[in-house]
Formats: C-alpha cells, structure tokens, sequence
C-alpha cells in the first residue's frame, strides 16, 4: 500500500506538472493517466525487490533455512494490498458522497455512475491482486514476457476505462481481461484444473 | 515522544530483572501536559504522571546470557507480533477520532483556542498569521518542556506524592469532565434524548471504572480500551482547540524534540528513564499502553498502582529477555509518555504513579518476579504517540479537501512509520521515540495528497477514469 501511495504520489506530481504546463485543457489526463500506470508499476518492481530482501533475511534467520513466508504469499498479500489501497483511494470518496443527499447524473450523465463504479473498482483490486502474483512470478524467473504483460495488461485496463462513459465497451473487456488475468495468475501459482477438481473434492 | 522502549532482554538465567518504571517520561510529560492544559478550563489538571506514568522499566542492562543469534532470530519473530499488537491500538484510537470528527460537529466548530495558544489565526494577512502559528507553536512547546523537566525533577527528588496527585487529577478530569462533553455532544449529533439521571449514572461507572482499571488493577482488555479511549479524548481536544497552522507547526515540532529528549544523553525523557532503572522502578503506569498481561500479574503483587497506572506504554520489547513484565515503562516512556502525559495530564488530570507504590515496590525483594514468557512480552507505547497521530489523522480527516483520501493516505503512512520505528527498535534494543517517523511520513503525505493527488484523482473520477 505504502509503495502504491508513492508511486501515486509520484504521479500526481508529474502530472500537475504537466497540467501547469499545458494549460487548463483536458488533454494531460489520459497522459497523466499511463503515467500513474507505468509509476504503479514501477512501485511494485521496488515492493518485490524490497520483499525479496526481507525474503533473504528471514531466510537466513530461521532455523531450518528456509522462509517462513513462502514467495507465493507474499506475492498475494502485495498485490492484495496494492489492489486495496488503489480500490480504496478510487471508491471512498464515492461512497462518501453517495450516502449524501442528491441525484446521480442529473446533468446529464450517466445514472448508472455508482453501479458502475462499484463493478469497476471491484475488477480492478481483483487485477491488482492477480498482477502482483505473475508479477512477483515472473521477476522471481526472470521471465520478461510475464513482465510485459503485466504492464500491458494495466494499460489497457486503464485505457478501456477512458471509453467511459460508453460503459459497454470498457466493463465488459475488462470483465474479460480480469477473469483471462485471474487464470493466468492461479495457473502461474502452480494451480492447475487437477487441483481444483481436488479441493472441489475434498481429497 | 513515545519511545518504543526495546527491553533488553535481561535474563539472569530465566529470572528477569525488574524494569525500571517507565513512568519517568510519563511524568515528565504530564508536568508539560498539565501546565498546558491548566489554564484552560477544561484543561486537565495536570496529569504530571499521565504521561510518565509509564512504569519506569527497570531496564536492567544486563548482559543477555542467551544466544546473541537467538536472540535476534527471537527478536525477529516476536518483532512482527508486536506490530501487530501495536498496529490495532492505534488504529482503533484513529478510527474512533476519524469516525467522530466525521460525524460530531462539534469538534469541528471554531469554538476558541486555548489559553495556551493566545495569538489567533483569523488574520488579514498571510505573514501575520504564519507569525501567530510559529509563536503559538513556540508556547506550546515551551509549555511542553518545562512540564516535562518539572516532571523529571519532581521525580528525581522523589516527590512521588506530587505527582501521583498530579495524574490522579489529570485522569480525573479526563474521564469525567471531558467524556461527559463528548458524550453529550454524541447525544446532540444524533438527536437523542437523555435525562441528566442516567447520564450522570453512565459518566459516574465509566469515570470510576476507569480510575480503578489505569491506577490499579483490571483486565488488561478494559485497561487498554480505557487507555485508547482516553487517547482519543485528548486528540479530540487538540484537533477542536488549536487552530490548522498551529496544529501542523505543532507536530513537526514536538516529533524533533520527541527525537532530541529521547535521544540526547542530558535530555529531559532520557533522564527520567535512566533515573527510574537505577532505582528499579516502573514508571507511571498511567501513561503508558503496555500490550502484555503478564506483567500486570506479577506487578499486582508488588505495585498495582504501578502497573496499573501506566498506560502500558508499549515498548518494543524486542529482546525476549523481557524485563520484567511488570511495569516495563521504562524510561524510555519519556518518549512517548511525554506527549502523552502531556495529553493525559491535560486530559486525564494528573495522574501520579503513587510514588508510595514505587517505594513498595522497591522495597520488595527483586527476584520477586517471575520470569517472563518471552512470548508475552509485550510493547509499550506511550499514551502520547498515541494522541500525536491521531491529531494528526483527526485534523486531515476535518480539513482536509481530499477528504477521505488524505484520511487514508496519512493512516497508512502513519502505520508505516510506526513499522519502521519498530523495527528500529529491535536493533537498537533501546529506547526510541516513536514520534519523528511516523508524523514526518504523515505530513508530507497530508501535504502531498492534498495538493497534488487530490485533483488528480478529482479529475479521474470525474471522469470515471481508473488508474
């Protein structure tokens, strides 16, 4: 959460830059927008070298060698609290005010703002949390491919969410892309359709 | 001011040694606490222990017969229990400020400011009113420290009586004056309507429920609810009575010398520390949130009032040769038992870890202790950190126009600092202040979301962008 804040920060920085910059058009919010997104990013590369030290430390402390928290959860918990906070940040001050007197799109936008914020924000803590799984997965191998994704997959979500508010272009693919995410991230975990049907099972 | 007091482990072969009480700082706070708070009406009466009332550890360095490596892995472990243990005191404390900032006007209202913070801020220019701030920022902290050093020197000179009276007073105010206020203010917000009859019975079981469960014995749960409530008083009073500039200028100042008493050989906190280990004694229970129980049984014996005084100040007991669990104020309560005896003495009134106790407990044989379960020891943080971070958390919630994002923001930045004060504590095993870190992260945070992520996200919502 902490590394999000930052990066959030850092972002907001760059982009009231810009917007001092450029003027008051509308033009720098998509630009601060990708921005926000590649400085997410960049947070959660800096959470996974920290945790990776800590991973070290912890190693060395214990008594058998090993961690006591295993790469996988910290993974889960990172990209938890990364989809957390930014769920947070992008909802409280929604649900603040929808518990106040009002309409919704009573000038003439859509009236489904809440509904569809909520769905949104819930897609998104939900991407968060996968993409810190296959981030963490792939630094852990090394894979740069899993990387890209990760990243590219952001920015699209991002992207989409700018077609708001024409809502059927961007809830739906990003529905897509999160459940896609979702069984990249389990599959990566070393999940598979076996081990489903076992835990489905009971065995 | 709180400092997370690493005990030493200071095992003699299973036996701990007794803490020093931790009070010291607590009380020290509390003489500032009080002097501050005394000229206002409401002010507490000095809770001269309120914040000292951190039992004095006795933080008998003694060398660690164990395993330096056990002990560090120990260390470890047991480091991130504590956390947490510390982590839900103090997110209840701001939770219960937010919630009621959020919701009670009334401390929101400009209703004047305190006596000790004369220059008002509702000027016509700019110069002039940053001026007033750092001049009423000035007394206050002037304030602070002389209550601080009468406190260290009522100590070292034994008047225990003084301030015992001192804190008892403080508490008192602060658990009935002040909770009736807050209570009726409650009852106003949400239109309820009361008879005076069971109001005065409501306020008459809390107060003296409360006396009984900080000064002398009671479930630590009810101790440590009493405590955070009591924190939450005090910064609710803060966030109504000093003005913004004030407040801001406030904090930064009292997290440096937070840093400089707990830190410096000749520093007011320091002193009262080292003071209550060589006398083995446990400092004011009453400032200090401590997060175990066990000393609390074995000091009951011994010193209840002790243990019960301090508002177990949670020490960062990072070394599993506890010292004793009872009162582990340490001095190191300086840290975080100023402000918060400061706080406490303003609002609960004096409250004096009876110097009586103390000799009592002196007087009994040492090895009376049991050893303790290193993993019970606990933490202990001063009431002041406490108080400190929820004003801080309290007045970005009030005024703040990234509302509840900069609510967030300074809440998590608060808990990281708290983290890293923690793990600092566990290796340098001693003493710290609690305050510089976490209020230096919350206000940049505060300052920083505010203006630069408040608009930006403003604008993102407004579109129904996500990042």
């Amino acid at each position: 959460a902490f590394f999000w804040l930052l990066s959030l920060l850092a972002a907001s920085l760059l982009w009231f830059v810009s917007r001092a910059l450029s003027g008051p058009g509308d033009a720098p919010l998509p630009l601060g927008a990708a921005a926000a997104v590649l400085l997410q990013e960049l947070g959660r590369f800096a959470c996974f070298k920290l945790l990776k030290k800590a991973d070290e430390g912890l190693a060395t402390l214990s008594e058998d060698g090993r961690s006591p928290i295993s790469l996988r959860q910290m993974a889960y918990v990172s990209g938890l609290s990364f989809g957390v906070i930014s769920g947070l940040f992008s909802i409280v001050n929604i649900l603040a005010d929808s518990a106040g007197p009002g309409t919704v799109g009573i000038h003439g936008d859509s009236p489904y703002y809440f509904i569809t914020s909520a769905f949104l924000t819930m897609a998104l803590v939900l991407l968060h949390t996968f993409w810190g799984v296959i981030f963490f997965d792939a630094c852990e191998r090394r894979r740069a491919g899993g990387l890209g994704l990760v990243v590219g997959g952001h920015l699209l979500a991002s992207g989409l969410t700018l077609l708001n508010p024409r809502y059927e272009a961007s809830l739906g693919p990003i529905f897509i892309l999160t459940l896609c995410t979702g069984l990249w991230a389990f599959g990566s975990a070393g999940g598979s359709f076996r081990s489903v049907l076992e835990c489905l099972s009971c065995k | 001011m709180t400092e997370l007091s690493a005990h030493l482990p200071q095992f003699q072969h299973g036996q701990l040694t007794e803490n020093f009480p931790d009070t010291h700082l607590s009380n020290t706070n509390d003489n500032s606490e009080r002097r501050r708070h005394d000229n206002s009406e409401r002010r507490r009466n000095d809770n001269a222990e309120s914040e000292t009332n951190g039992q004095p550890q006795n933080n008998i360095q003694r060398v660690v017969e164990q395993d330096e490596e056990e002990d560090e892995e120990l260390t470890l472990k047991y480091g991130a229990k504590h956390v947490i243990m510390l982590f839900v005191p103090v997110t209840l404390c701001m939770v219960v400020v937010v919630a009621t900032i959020k919701s009670v006007s009334f401390y929101t209202r400009k209703d004047g400011q305190l006596i000790y913070t004369p220059f008002t801020e509702e000027t016509e220019t700019v110069g002039q009113r940053a001026l007033n701030s750092i001049l009423n920022a000035a007394i206050m902290i002037s304030v602070i420290i002389v209550m601080t050093i009468l406190l260290v020197v009522l100590y070292k000179y034994r008047c225990y009586k003084v301030i015992h009276g001192w804190l008892i007073i403080s508490s008192l105010l602060l658990l009935f004056f002040f909770s009736f206020i807050y209570l009726g203010e409650v009852f106003k917000t949400y239109n309820v309507a009361m008879d005076y009859i069971t109001v005065a019975l409501m306020i008459w079981n809390f107060g003296v429920v409360g006396m009984i469960c900080i000064h002398w014995k009671g479930p630590l749960r009810l101790q440590q609810a009493y405590l955070i409530m009591i924190s939450a008083l005090m910064a609710l009073v803060f966030i109504k009575y000093l003005p913004e500039w004030t407040a801001w200028l406030i904090l930064a100042v009292i997290s440096v010398y937070d840093l400089v008493a707990v830190l410096c050989p000749k520093g007011p906190l320091r002193m009262l520390v080292e003071t209550a280990q060589e006398r083995n004694e446990t400092l004011f229970p009453a400032l200090i949130y401590s997060s175990t129980m066990i000393w609390l049984v074995n000091m009951a014996e011994e010193d209840p009032e002790a243990q019960r005084k301090s508002k177990s100040s949670t020490y960062n007991k990072q070394a599993p040769a506890s010292q004793t669990q009872n009162e582990d104020a340490e001095a190191d309560d300086g840290g975080f038992s100023q402000e918060w005896q400061q706080q406490r003495d303003n609002r609960i009134g004096p409250i004096e870890s009876t110097p009586e106790s103390r000799a009592a407990v002196q007087a009994l044989p040492s090895n009376s202790q049991t050893s303790e379960d290193p993993e019970e020891r606990g933490v202990k943080l001063g009431l002041g950190d406490f108080i400190f971070y929820s004003v801080l958390v309290g007045k970005a919630s009030a005024t703040a126009s990234g509302d509840w994002n900069t609510t967030l923001a300074c809440f998590v930045a608060i808990l990281i600092g708290l983290c890293l004060t923690l793990l600092l504590l566990a290796i340098f095993k001693k003493a710290l202040p609690a305050l510089p870190i976490s209020i230096t992260f919350g206000l940049v945070f505060y300052f920083a979301t505010d203006n630069l992520v408040q608009p930006f996200m403003d604008q993102l919502a407004f579109h129904q962008f996500y990042i």
